[in-house]
């Protein structure tokens, strides 16, 4: 073989029998350490807030970074999972735990339905199918009887956890929302570290190569979406109990969008880039609001700068530079 | 000798274009088999149908005696017939070893075993290893993919597909732009893993062609134009006729 390549390149794989990286493991104990003295610093129902959208952010980035699926449809699975958790703690009276599990369940039968047909078109095809299901969505958010068309669900009641243990202030809630997000994200990861994510990379790396090695590509495209909306889910139903409230914002389909704008902002296919994005965006919309209409300018400049400076997004460049993956 | 790979009026339209046209093919088992012919012949097209990368208008293909035509590109894998592609076909961002054992993994069946550690793959390195080593990437192991020579990227392309342990290798021109010394080097490799395989190759180099095959088909606008041993076909003079009138084209 011709020798012009024999100087050692920089080794970016670590092998697979040493598990998590030791920097990763720094960086999540960070993260908790943080999380834990947060609602010391700031306005616990904002952290609650961007913890939400970090996991719904991370969820779609598994989709998208590692299934190499690009949905414009992610609402659907977000707001549904909320609405179905909004009225399951208003109507049915269920303890929070409860509804948003069957919030998330029911992201998940969605994502089955709507995945298993989305996943016959490739590229711009697909966005376009996922995002008319997810306006049928909306639509019958608006229209049907439960979902209180234009006020959404309101003052849905927090509850006790387990029935046991009062989650009325937001003290309290914020460790249980800190619990199911911070979960969320390890278990992300370890989807993409685990034999699934490995055929998974291979698909989006070389899809008819992965074919030819005997690998039922739509299968896994269709685990994968599943999978994506499941945790899509658990963020929108825990954000439901949170803001003890489900509305159309959560549907609409710029929701759909802004979850792709902190994906890409972070660093798409990164670990930690959906994070550091959902952060940006929230905390500019939180602490923007009183601009108005300007907001959304605003982060449309910063997109276009994100997009013409950072290509790989915040992480993915940073993930360059360091020469580890992030 | 028994046949392994064997179709039957194989026919492909587009849309009213004829690019294979009841091309009667047998291969059998042991043998390295080329299909040669001029642009635009239809070789690309027949192999795809092979592979069932692509579904025939007409015509039936058997493998090791049982009707494929109606399978999935990933079920005839699974048979044990397992195509190459003319570009080389790695996972760039995969580490070398990496890519080897995506195809050992395969052994487990399906991966849908997302909540497990990906150190349950370990068990794959050393096999993946042995058969870097057999194709002289020792070195590079921990190397992402895309960090390759062309000619390396090859060789990791054969590293993984005989880490499957097809019984039967389909090759889409396997010389594409490889220099000299390169297309010595996986002569000797086809020859030496045709050993006790099934090789069907797309090629358009003679010189390998005449070398390494103990048959050759040769088509033409879709249809077979001659068939046997490199003495036979070249010397036919519809095949000459062919070649050179591709030429004028």
């Amino acid at each position: 073989m011709s020798a012009t390549d024999t100087q050692p390149a920089p080794e970016l794989h670590r092998p697979a029998t040493q598990g998590m990286p030791m920097l990763h493991k720094a960086i999540f104990a960070a993260l908790l350490v943080v999380l834990a003295v947060l609602p010391i610093l700031v306005y616990p129902v904002f952290a609650m807030k961007v913890m939400c959208f970090a996991l719904f952010a991370a969820a779609f980035n598994l989709l998208l970074g590692f299934g190499g699926l690009l949905s414009f449809g992610h609402a659907a699975y977000f707001g549904g999972a909320s609405y179905v958790a909004a009225h399951a703690s208003k109507v049915w009276g269920w303890s929070p735990e409860l509804s948003i599990l069957v919030g998330t369940l029911a992201a998940g039968i969605l994502g089955l339905a709507i995945g298993a047909l989305a996943i016959r078109r490739q590229g711009i095809y697909f966005a376009m199918v996922t995002l008319a299901f997810a306006q049928m969505v909306y639509f019958f958010a608006l229209q049907a009887e439960f979902t209180g068309g234009e006020d959404g669900i309101q003052s849905v009641p927090r509850g006790s956890l387990f029935g046991l243990f009062p989650v009325d202030e937001n003290e309290a809630l914020y460790y249980l929302v800190l619990a199911i997000t911070f979960g969320g994200i390890l278990l992300l990861y370890r989807i993409v570290h685990s034999p699934f994510g490995q055929v998974l990379k291979a698909i989006r790396e070389n899809e008819p190569r992965a074919v030819s090695l005997g690998y039922r590509v739509n299968r896994y495209k269709l685990t994968v979406f599943v999978l994506s909306a499941t945790l899509a889910g658990l963020a929108g139903a825990t954000k439901s109990q949170v803001f003890q409230l489900a509305s159309l914002t959560d549907v609409h389909w710029s929701m759909s969008g802004e979850v792709v704008l902190m994906t890409l902002l972070g660093g798409v296919g990164t670990v930690f880039g959906p994070l550091l994005g959902a952060t940006i965006v929230v905390t500019m919309q939180n602490y923007l609001a009183s601009m108005g209409a300007w907001v959304t300018v605003i982060q449309g400049v910063i997109f276009v700068l994100g997009v013409l400076l950072f290509r790989e997004g915040i992480i993915g460049v940073l993930s360059k530079w360091l020469k580890r993956p992030l | 000798m028994s046949v392994a790979l064997q179709a039957k009026g194989l026919t492909k339209e587009f849309k009213g274009f004829v690019a294979v046209n009841k091309v009667d093919l047998t291969v059998e088992k042991g043998t390295i088999h080329a299909l040669i012919g001029p642009n635009g012949a239809g070789k690309t097209t027949c192999f795809n149908l092979l592979t069932k990368f692509l579904q025939p208008t007409a015509g039936s293909i058997t493998y090791d005696g049982r009707d494929i035509t109606k399978m999935l590109p990933a079920d005839i894998a699974r048979l044990g017939m397992v195509r190459s592609f003319q570009i080389s076909a790695v996972f760039p961002d995969l580490s070398v070893l990496q890519n080897v054992r995506v195809a050992l993994q395969r052994r487990r069946g399906d991966s849908f075993d997302f909540w497990r550690s990906e150190r349950e793959l370990s068990r794959f390195d050393d096999e993946a290893q042995a058969h870097l080593d057999a194709v002289g990437l020792s070195e590079f192991t921990h190397h992402r993919a895309a960090e390759l020579s062309y000619g390396r990227k090859r060789a990791l392309e054969i590293a993984t597909t005989l880490a499957l342990d097809p019984e039967m290798l389909l090759l889409d021109e396997p010389m594409a732009g490889m220099g000299q010394e390169d297309v010595a080097r996986t002569s000797q490799l086809i020859r030496r893993i045709a050993k006790n395989r099934t090789i069907l190759m797309v090629e358009h180099n003679l010189k390998v062609v005449a070398d390494l095959s103990d048959k050759i088909t040769v088509l033409a606008r879709g249809e077979i134009l001659a068939e046997g041993d490199y003495a036979t076909v070249s010397k036919s003079p519809e095949v000459v006729d062919a070649y050179i009138g591709a030429g004028h084209d």
